[in-house]
């Protein structure tokens, strides 16, 4: 019996595993599906990796390199080309069951004490948003054309127009001028991007590469192989307007409209999900709705920064070892916590004060770009804890709060996290 | 010299295939793609249906629901995933109950097995999740769901194993009758002699059969445009859900599938582009709106994939399946609209028996091997499994991580009869890439393992017909270069 299964072998998953080795834990086992660890770093080739956490900028590879490195040094057991099929929670506190396929060890059900789910996120399709038109050969989702790149070595297409400004199509913008193919354009549906304001200018405006924001395809044309596509403006009800049609000729179509955290294990093992993060519910030590079960990375929430993804699963890892070596300890009272005015959703989602180890640091993201804001932590009693003032506020970065324990002493939930921008 | 060629490889003329290929005859099929069921077969709701739709005395109210019972024992036989879950037409106010009444006597009338009609409280203890408006259904048992690819493709891959020929990319341009009888059939890639010939070139039939005389029918493509929905909304409804046919139309339906995920659609649109597949927004909002009418708690942002298949509608109300006056060896299966797919299995063994009557001579083949098996991982028992990996490791290891499908799996896909030979063949024989990621993960693998195990460079790999390439080559060489445009 192991004392703690980590699943998914990417940043999420090697800092957990890692931490969790370093907080006591000896029998740890860390599974993962492909034939190398390092997750979707891999086929991240660009730098800007580690700025915060190493102070200096790596590409991706290399950043799951530190982390490999740190990982063998450790009596981690490290299992490859390793699918897990289920998660199955033990009753009443019995050990919890992982289900496993490999070519190298067929099927096998592999007890644990503990679990922490690292299995990062997937893509959003064409079909989540429902583009009409053709179906032709050559839409991809930006990081299924990332890989067959930086890891295939094989061009998807010569002329590609990019929907969505997520980080991933920005930087595909990018790679695809440098290895020769023509981007016409990036399109946003929003008035606004959603990647990171570096990507914005190092990947399109350094290249000349046109954005469109508040425009969006409305029409795929091709049998065998993407001919062009249609890109109309839309309002602010984000629909198209009719009248405003231009016709790309292209034969590859990028999507970069969003990442779901992946959580079919999750949802299948019965914990909780909070449905703004598609991921679990948690507390402030990362445990799921099921004692025992752990989540951190993109699997629970879509991170902007590998480097924050590591800092979770850090903590993660740590809780876990903290859970197993204690027997399972109580975590006392909890107290919700909401996404209040302009704030999407907030991890953890609830805090246990009399649990804290130090400040309660919570996660979230705002639901629209704002200047100069101000972050207000509310009482149930409706009494304000915290104000934090931010210069500007975007969507497409995470922002981040550190609740000292003393302030959530005698407060009553739930706990509101809202964002409001300070008129002049 | 054939016996017989059959035009098309849809599920009717798999179907044709697979009935006629238990005789002791010279059987080629002639097929203009490069996969089987590449026309209406793949793209349409996926239904076995009971059969109380078409009017009694009709082919179709008798071809369905004879293929329907057949349907069962031939799923079974060449292991197609099949469900025989139930259908319900709902009426969504009073005033489309006797609409039900009338659906009720039309399928007594046909033959239907079991037909009920249920009152409110039986409607909703059925299916919780419909309109609270919904004030009865029809309830018809015999109805089911299917894989309708994997349907075409099972009766095609044992047509071929008992003998008949496959040839794929034989789009047919020509037909001459012989002086001898029979006829001369000229495809791109070779003529083809043949004593009798089966029409069932779905949408193209009526041009196929131009090739001959002026045929009497016209087919009248009619496009429908569908949502398939992430297996997490599939417990939505228990049984295949119609609208009551109304003034507004046929409605539109929602179903499980066999694959566990949600099926919504379809539209009917006129379409004069008879491979036009492609969808639209304001297709696609008649669907969500239509839909939503009798099932109000789907949740659109749940699709994982959108698409459009074009039935085979012809200028008549049945389907047509005759000789040809002039050349009786000649017989049409066409016009096969909806319940085509329901109906095949019928339409096959007719045409075999339209044959014998034309003269054809039938004498049961010596062996004729009725049984297939196909290998899915997800299905086995852990012992199975672990017994098949240590035969062949490429059982245990998953490449399509949404549906569970391993490389093992992918390979069986790419061998056999009627192999497949781009992403989507593969897709519809063994899923990989069927899943809610829709290939974002499985997709670069599944393209290199074609390219291996078919030995092709990557550019030359498929999505679907010539033409639909996947990569424009290997980066870093300049053959990809914007300069090259």
């Amino acid at each position: 019996m192991y004392e703690l299964i980590v699943i998914g072998g990417g940043p999420a998953g090697l800092a957990a595993a890692q931490a969790a080795w370093q907080a006591g834990l000896r029998r740890i086992l860390l599974l993962e599906r492909d034939c190398e660890l390092g997750g979707i770093l891999n086929q991240c080739i660009h730098n800007g990796f580690g700025l915060h956490r190493f102070g200096e900028e790596l590409t991706g590879p290399e950043y799951a390199g530190r982390f490999i490195e740190q990982l063998a040094a450790t009596g981690v057991e490290v299992r490859l080309d390793t699918m897990v099929l289920a998660v199955q929670p033990g009753a009443g506190g019995a050990p919890h069951t992982v289900r496993t396929l490999s070519a190298a060890r067929g099927a096998e059900a592999l007890e644990t004490r503990a679990v922490v789910l690292a299995m990062g996120c997937r893509e959003r399709t064409r079909g989540a948003i429902s583009i009409p038109g053709q179906r032709p050969a050559g839409v991809y989702t930006a990081g299924a054309a990332q890989r067959l790149l930086n890891m295939e070595g094989l061009l998807v297409g010569r002329r590609a127009v990019i929907l969505g400004s997520g980080d991933i199509g920005l930087i595909m913008a990018r790679r695809l001028t440098l290895e020769g193919a023509k981007v016409l354009a990036c399109v946003e549906v929003m008035p606004y991007s959603g990647g990171l304001v570096r990507n914005i200018v190092q990947c399109l405006e350094d290249f000349d590469i046109p954005l469109y924001l508040s425009h969006t395809i409305t029409d795929i044309r091709g049998r065998g192989r993407v001919e062009s596509v249609v890109v109309s403006e839309v309002g602010p009800d984000r629909a198209p307007i009719p009248g405003t049609e231009r016709v790309f000729e292209c034969d590859t179509v990028l999507l970069s409209v969003g990442l779901i955290p992946e959580n079919e294990l999750t949802r299948a093992a019965g914990a909780q999900m909070d449905e703004r993060t598609k991921g679990a519910a948690v507390g402030e030590d990362m445990q799921t709705s099921i004692p025992g079960i752990f989540a951190c990375g993109n699997v629970l929430h879509v991170h902007d920064l590998a480097d924050y993804v590591s800092a979770e699963s850090e903590r993660a890892g740590r809780a876990a070892a903290r859970w197993v070596l204690s027997g399972g300890g109580e975590t006392g009272g909890a107290l919700a916590l909401c996404a209040g005015e302009g704030v999407g959703y907030t991890v953890p989602q609830t805090l246990h004060p009399g649990a804290l180890e130090g400040p309660a640091e919570v996660f979230f993201r705002v639901r629209s770009p704002m200047g100069e804001a101000h972050i207000t932590v509310t009482d149930g009693a409706g009494r304000q804890l915290a104000r934090f003032a931010r210069p500007r506020l975007a969507p497409g970065e995470m922002e981040h709060i550190a609740l000292p324990q003393k302030l959530l002493e005698g407060a009553c939930g739930p706990l509101t996290v809202a964002a409001k921008e300070v008129r002049a | 010299m054939y016996d017989v060629i059959v035009i098309g490889c849809g599920v009717t003329g798999a179907a044709a295939a697979y009935h006629l290929a238990r005789f002791d005859v010279r059987l080629a099929v002639l097929e203009a793609n490069n996969d089987v069921a590449c026309g209406a077969t793949k793209a349409n709701s996926a239904i076995i249906h009971a059969g109380y739709d078409p009017a009694p005395g009709t082919l179709m109210a008798r071809l369905n629901v004879e293929g329907n019972a057949m349907a069962g024992e031939i799923c079974e036989k060449l292991d197609v995933p099949f469900a025989r879950i139930g259908s319900l037409v709902a009426a969504l106010h009073e005033d489309q109950m006797p609409l039900l009444e009338e659906l009720y006597w039309r399928g007594t009338a046909n033959g239907v097995p079991g037909l009920r009609l249920l009152r409110q409280g039986e409607v909703r203890a059925a299916e919780p999740n419909l309109a609270e408006t919904a004030a009865g259904a029809l309830y018809a048992p015999s109805a089911g769901v299917v894989d309708p690819w994997g349907f075409a493709l099972a009766m095609a891959q044992t047509a071929v194993r008992n003998g008949a020929e496959l040839f794929l990319q034989h789009p047919v341009t020509a037909i001459e009758p012989l002086e001898a009888g029979g006829f001369c059939v000229t495809t791109p890639r070779g003529r083809f002699e043949t004593r009798y010939l089966v029409n069932a070139a779905g949408v193209d039939a009526d041009r196929v059969h131009a090739m001959l005389e002026a045929p009497s029918f016209e087919i009248r493509p009619s496009r429908g445009e569908y949502y398939l929905m992430d297996k997490s909304e599939a417990a939505l409804v228990r049984h295949v859900v119609f609208q009551c046919p109304g003034p507004q139309g046929k409605g539109v339906l929602v179903s499980p599938t066999v694959h566990g995920n949600l099926i919504v659609g379809p539209n009917a649109e006129d379409t004069p582009d008879r491979h036009d597949v492609g969808s639209t927004a304001a297709g696609l909002a008649e669907v969500r709106e239509k839909a939503l009418l009798s099932v109000p708690g789907l949740r659109f942002d749940r699709n994982i994939r959108n698409f459009s298949g074009v039935r085979a509608n012809s200028d008549r109300d049945d389907f047509i399946i005759e000789r040809s006056e002039r050349w009786p060896a000649f017989l049409d299966l066409a016009g096969i609209k909806s319940p085509g797919l329901s109906s095949a299995p019928a339409i096959g063994k007719l045409a075999a028996e339209m044959l014998a009557e034309a003269g054809l001579d039938l004498r049961p083949r010596a062996v004729f091997c009725d049984e297939r098996k196909v290998i899915r991982v997800k299905d086995l028992s852990q012992r199975a499994l672990d017994e098949l990996i240590r035969e062949d490791a490429r059982y245990g290891r998953v490449v399509c991580r949404c549906e569970s499908v391993t490389e093992g799996e992918i390979a069986a896909a790419l061998r056999g009869p009627v192999p497949a030979t781009t992403v989507n063949g593969v897709k519809r024989r063994c899923y990989a890439g069927m899943g809610r990621c829709q290939g974002g993960f499985c997709g670069p693998r599944v393209q290199a393992i074609i390219a291996r195990e078919l030995g092709i460079p990557p550019e030359e790999v498929l999505l679907e017909q010539p033409g639909s390439w996947m990569v424009c080559g290997e980066a870093g060489r300049g053959k990809g270069g914007a300069n090259d445009v």
